[in-house]
């Protein structure tokens, strides 16, 4: 095998694996801080024997029984436990798994013990980044943009959080499942917008902080086929990401929606969205109850990706989503999109006259002045889009999109 | 099986009711927080209940130097004072965090949770 392809292969297994081994001795270990190192360490041991011994024919299944071997031996050499409480948790080691929750999976119980309520959300991001991802604490600490020591401090104070506080590893009943799950569903769509449009540093996009937030939305799909909403998250983050190639032109600049080029999308990633959306509409239509935030998004961008090109998107019904979406969260936010569409389907003056109803709530958001530097642009109102541009440069911490509104800004004539 | 301390903070400044906006009100939340104590009990997770004397009744001692000094008033002077508590001892935080929500609505105050040491924590203290 040459070096190249096994890299390869480690990269994928790592990707594949990591979740599975650190979840699996977290439940045997109790203790995530083990589960971690011994996950680590077995992951170094691969790098180190497989080049000679060859990848063994489960991987899996050797970096668990290498990392339950590390982890017990650490717990003898450190002798973190007296005797009496290191032979509970050898028998433990040996237990099968408890059951607790309405799913098994060991992974699933590692999200909802990252994703807890009881620890901030920074914290849950970084460490569902770190135990479920696999993303060691620089990389954590680059894509948040802060200091590689805070971050470490950070996820350190978490778990230590976790093993003080007794917060329990296991999956939610069912009762409180959904309400548990936005939790951890706005941590993975954290982590993707963080990844589809950094808000700062030099690069526009973090594509690693992207993949990795599909990676873990279809880990959750797979274990929670039947949530509606981990399928919309997955499909919205699928449609979104298909259209990477073209959001930003070979000068560095972001390209909108309207003048992307078409042809650059990813249409396997379009068609595995596409089919995911009309699994949710034929749920919905059977009776599966109202879609929500995400599936809604997700609805919506499946009308832009079906359509051939921007003149030719259905924009009534991207109004009829966002109208829907107002009523499950009627954030301001959420009504800017809904005024933007608006403005497509019944022109710039009616669209801007909503924008302008948020200019109290959304002064200091970037989106809201592009938005209304646009719709000024299109009524012809110059002098007023150029001051709405500068403010929306001011606000905006990406290279791509400052480069962006910069031109579009240099392109209105003075009136 | 770990303790947890659900304390309620309260105004430091009493009113006329003990905080509470009407007499109803006081009374119905003393209803409910007994029927709460009732439970806890039942269910065999409660180590210790008990409500508080406003905070102006506190003494402050410090007894670091030669001799104790002894102070008028609670340690902080804050708007909010410590008004009663709740030990229960019940298997993780997610039951603990489902009691101080009842717990809340039962007394009418905000609830904090926050584990004691254990058997585990301390060792971990010795460790490092």
């Amino acid at each position: 095998m040459t070096s190249s392809s096994l890299e390869e292969t480690l990269t994928r297994v790592h990707h594949e694996e990591w979740a599975r081994v650190v979840a699996t001795l977290a439940r045997r270990f109790g203790d995530l801080d083990v589960a971690e190192e011994a996950a680590a360490e077995a992951f170094a041991a691969a790098v180190e024997r497989w080049p000679t011994d060859g990848i063994p024919p489960h991987p899996g299944g050797w970096l668990t029984t290498t990392a339950t071997r590390r982890a017990i031996d650490r717990l003898r050499r450190e002798s973190r436990r007296d005797a009496k409480h290191q032979a509970a948790q050898m028998l433990y080691a040996d237990s099968p798994p408890e059951r607790t929750g309405p799913v098994e999976d060991d992974r699933l119980r590692l999200v909802f013990t990252c994703a807890h309520p009881a620890l901030a959300m920074e914290a849950r991001a970084a460490l569902t980044l770190r135990l479920i991802g696999g993303l060691t604490v620089p990389e954590i600490a680059a894509a948040f943009l802060v200091q590689e020591r805070a971050m470490a401090q950070r996820i350190t104070r978490a778990k230590a959080k976790i093993r003080a506080a007794h917060i329990p590893y296991r999956v939610p009943s069912s009762a409180d499942i959904s309400e548990r799950l936005s939790g951890v569903l706005a941590v993975v769509y954290l982590v993707f917008n963080e990844g589809y449009l950094a808000s700062g540093g030099q690069d526009a996009l973090r594509v690693d902080l992207s993949d990795e937030a599909i990676r873990l939305g279809r880990l959750l799909h797979e274990v929670l086929p039947e949530e509606g909403e981990v399928a919309g998250l997955l499909a919205l983050m699928l449609l979104t990401d298909a259209r990477r190639a073209a959001r930003v032109s070979a000068s560095g600049e972001l390209v909108t929606l309207e003048e992307q080029d078409r042809a650059a999308w990813d249409r396997a990633l379009i068609a595995e969205g596409h089919a995911l959306v009309r699994e949710r509409l034929a749920a919905v239509a059977a009776g599966g109850g109202r879609p929500g935030r995400y599936q809604l998004l997700a609805a919506i961008s499946a009308v832009h990706t079906n359509a051939p090109s921007a003149r030719d998107t259905d924009w009534s019904q991207v109004v009829v989503n966002y109208d829907q979406l107002v009523a499950v969260d009627p954030s301001p936010v959420v009504r800017l999109n809904r005024a933007v569409a608006v403005a497509e389907l019944d022109g710039p003056s009616v669209g801007l006259a909503e924008v302008e109803r948020l200019a109290d709530v959304l002064d200091s958001y970037h989106a809201f002045h592009v938005a209304r530097a646009e719709l000024l642009r299109r009524v012809g109102r110059s002098a007023e889009a150029h001051t709405a541009y500068g403010r929306a440069i001011a606000l905006s911490g990406n290279p791509a999109e400052v480069a962006h509104l910069t031109r579009r800004q240099g392109q209105l004539t003075r009136g | 099986m770990p303790r947890y301390l659900l304390s309620v903070f309260g105004a430091a400044e009493q009113t006329e009711f003990g905080g509470y906006g009407s007499p109803e009100e006081m009374v119905q939340a003393f209803a409910d927080t007994g029927a709460f104590n009732d439970r806890l009990e039942r269910e065999g997770v409660l180590v210790f209940v008990d409500g508080l004397q406003p905070a102006v009744t506190a003494t402050t001692v410090d007894g670091q130097g030669e001799r104790p000094v002894i102070l008028d008033g609670p340690y902080l002077e804050t708007k909010e004072h410590l008004g009663g508590f709740w030990v229960v001892d019940v298997a993780d935080l997610d039951i603990a965090l489902g009691l101080a929500g009842d717990a809340s609505r039962a007394c009418r105050g905000r609830v904090e949770v926050r584990p004691f040491h254990t058997q585990d924590t301390v060792s971990d203290l010795h460790r490092s």
